[in-house]
């Protein structure tokens, strides 16, 4: 436990100023921005919304642009990045010479790429609800204080935390295995927008691919609007079946790829 | 023995690259492992760091089974595997900081031993502004940095000039004579290794053609009387009515086979008594870089 501590501290020290780290923190503020300059821009025409309309057009703007194509291909990143710190500065060698389990090396690397993720899913919502509530300041007459949507918007993005672990540890293994950016970025892509077309055309199996379980877990959301005051009229149901495959995955392909690492010669 | 190993052998698919090597490093020694480029070292050395599987043979490092006590073993050794493994886009003191972050060592380690490498001053640039020589000695800091009762280096005076090739050298000396540890060093340099060694093993094409110390290695290599005078010629054949044998006569040089100092006095007094002008008279090792070349490439 203490190498995984050490290794995943090292983890944070070593990407700080790489832009894997910045990417988890620039894009959600980015795309945040840009969302909440539309909205400022358009105001005059949402002023007649109620509160709770302008809250699922804001945030659905930005999960809309996050969860079909973006959200994997951050990921493709990250999982690159991560590894290609030690493939650039040929460090894999002195890293499995370090008294640290191989294991504790692995996994740490690996919920550390975790983390990069949850972190940017987190500043999502963060920036979501900052923005949206800054909107309601800034144009008094977008009615975003009459309605709080913090708590459908952390299971929202808790539940899209969950979907992409799947991809996560499929990019992470392609990653650690191939030294270049292209080999797991084309095969991100490919598999991404192969992912949109089966949810798009409703294949019955598409729960089973991994790469369509971001757009899955946002477009299955079960929404009864009753309007009865004071009782929320959004729920989200985060275990839903994709979710559970995607963990499936996530842990038989962290499991296969830590044998990989231990039959792997260390170049 | 710090590092003894039994029938090692390793393949990269259908080739041989280490055959039943068996090493045997006494401590408290430099052992020279030295071989021409391409003959095994990098790979031996992955082997006894575990980096590459042990697939037949085996490797006890201070006395214990590698396998079996991985962590423990490495926990004592410091190492550099060709080129230093440098993150680029820190500074040299991030680098070292990064490495004492995950073997538990303070900043001030760090300082000393940025200070032993004198890169105190470039402590704060980014590695990647590092010339070739000083990555090389970013190297060396970190593999001296948990300060390992074992250093096994690779080539770890490449790329260095002649100024950092004498540190290094000064360095491991004195990490052997007066902190009692262990050096396993590789090159290709036999020059190099012959300054500080005093344990030295010959490797090519994977097999340990040399082992012993390096006054082994001098036995056999047999040392010359390198003689420079004015008439080289009749000078050896002068010699030879003497009873001397010469080895081998140039335009400029001579050269007897050395035998002792008396030897070396006895020829000089000869050659001035008989009128020829000795310029110069030396004990020469240039024949065991002769040995070298006899034992890689007649392997």
């Amino acid at each position: 436990m203490k190498g995984f501590i050490l290794s995943f501290r090292s983890e944070f020290y070593k990407s700080r100023k790489t832009a894997g780290f910045w990417s988890a923190v620039i894009l959600p503020l980015l795309l945040c921005l840009l969302i909440f300059a539309g909205f400022y821009s358009r105001s005059d025409k949402m002023a007649m919304e109620p509160g709770m309309i302008l809250w699922v057009q804001f945030s659905g703007a930005i999960l809309g642009v996050m969860g079909s194509l973006l959200l994997p291909m951050l990921i493709v990143f990250i999982g690159y990045s991560v590894n290609s710190i030690e493939h650039k500065a040929d460090t894999w060698k002195t890293l499995f010479s370090l008294p640290i389990s191989k294991f504790a090396v692995y996994s740490a690397k690996y919920f550390y790429a975790m983390f990069l993720v949850f972190l940017c899913l987190a500043l999502f919502v963060l920036f979501t609800v900052g923005f949206g509530n800054l909107l309601g300041t800034v144009k008094p007459g977008l009615k975003f204080h009459d309605y709080n949507m913090s708590g459908v918007l952390s299971q929202l993005y808790f539940k899209l935390f969950l979907s992409s672990l799947g991809i996560l540890s499929i990019q992470f293994l392609l990653s650690l295995l191939f030294r270049d950016f292209l080999k797991p970025m084309g095969i991100g892509f490919v598999a991404t927008i192969t992912g949109v077309i089966l949810v798009a055309n409703q294949w019955t199996y598409d729960y089973l691919f991994p790469y369509s379980h971001p757009m899955l877990a946002l477009s299955a959301l079960p929404q009864h609007h009753n309007h009865t005051p004071g009782n929320n009229p959004i729920s989200v149901d985060i275990f839903t079946r994709e979710i559970y495959i995607s963990l499936i995955i996530a842990a038989l392909v962290f499991i296969a790829g830590y044998f990989i690492v231990l039959k792997k010669s260390v170049k | 023995m710090v590092i003894n190993t039994d029938g090692l052998t390793f393949d990269f698919g259908s080739q041989t690259v280490v055959k039943s090597l068996s090493l045997q490093v006494p401590e408290g020694s430099i052992y020279g492992f030295l071989g021409p480029n391409g003959a095994g070292k990098t790979t031996t050395i992955k082997l006894l760091l575990n980096l590459l599987q042990t697939q037949q043979g085996s490797i006890q490092i201070f006395g214990k089974e590698l396998k079996s006590n991985r962590l423990e073993i490495l926990a004592q050794i410091g190492s550099l595997i060709e080129q230093p493994a440098i993150y680029l886009h820190l500074s040299g003191k991030e680098n070292l900081l990064n490495r004492a972050l995950l073997l538990q060592i303070g900043e001030a380690r760090v300082n000393e031993v940025l200070k032993i490498v004198h890169l105190t001053d470039a402590a704060h640039k980014k590695a990647g502004q590092y010339s070739l020589g000083m990555k090389q000695r970013l190297g060396i800091a970190l593999a001296l940095l948990s300060d390992p009762k074992l250093l096994i280096l690779d080539e770890p005076t490449n790329g260095l000039d002649p100024n950092g090739i004498i540190e290094v050298r000064e360095l491991l000396i004195k990490l052997v004579s007066e902190h009692k540890k262990t050096v396993f060093i590789s090159s290709h340099l036999l020059a190099e290794i012959e300054r500080m060694a005093t344990h030295v093993g010959i490797i090519n094409h994977g097999e340990l053609l040399f082992q012993g110390s390096i006054h082994d290695l001098e036995a056999m290599s047999k040392p010359a009387v390198q003689i420079e005078t004015d008439n080289t010629v009749d000078a050896a054949n002068y010699l030879s009515r003497n009873n001397y044998t010469v080895a081998e006569v140039t335009d400029t040089h001579l050269f007897v086979p050395y035998t002792t100092k008396q030897q070396m006095g006895n020829i000089n007094k000869l050659l001035n008594d008989m009128g020829y002008n000795v310029y110069s008279i030396t004990k020469q090792h240039k024949d065991l870089e002769k040995l070298f070349l006899d034992i890689t490439q007649n392997a």
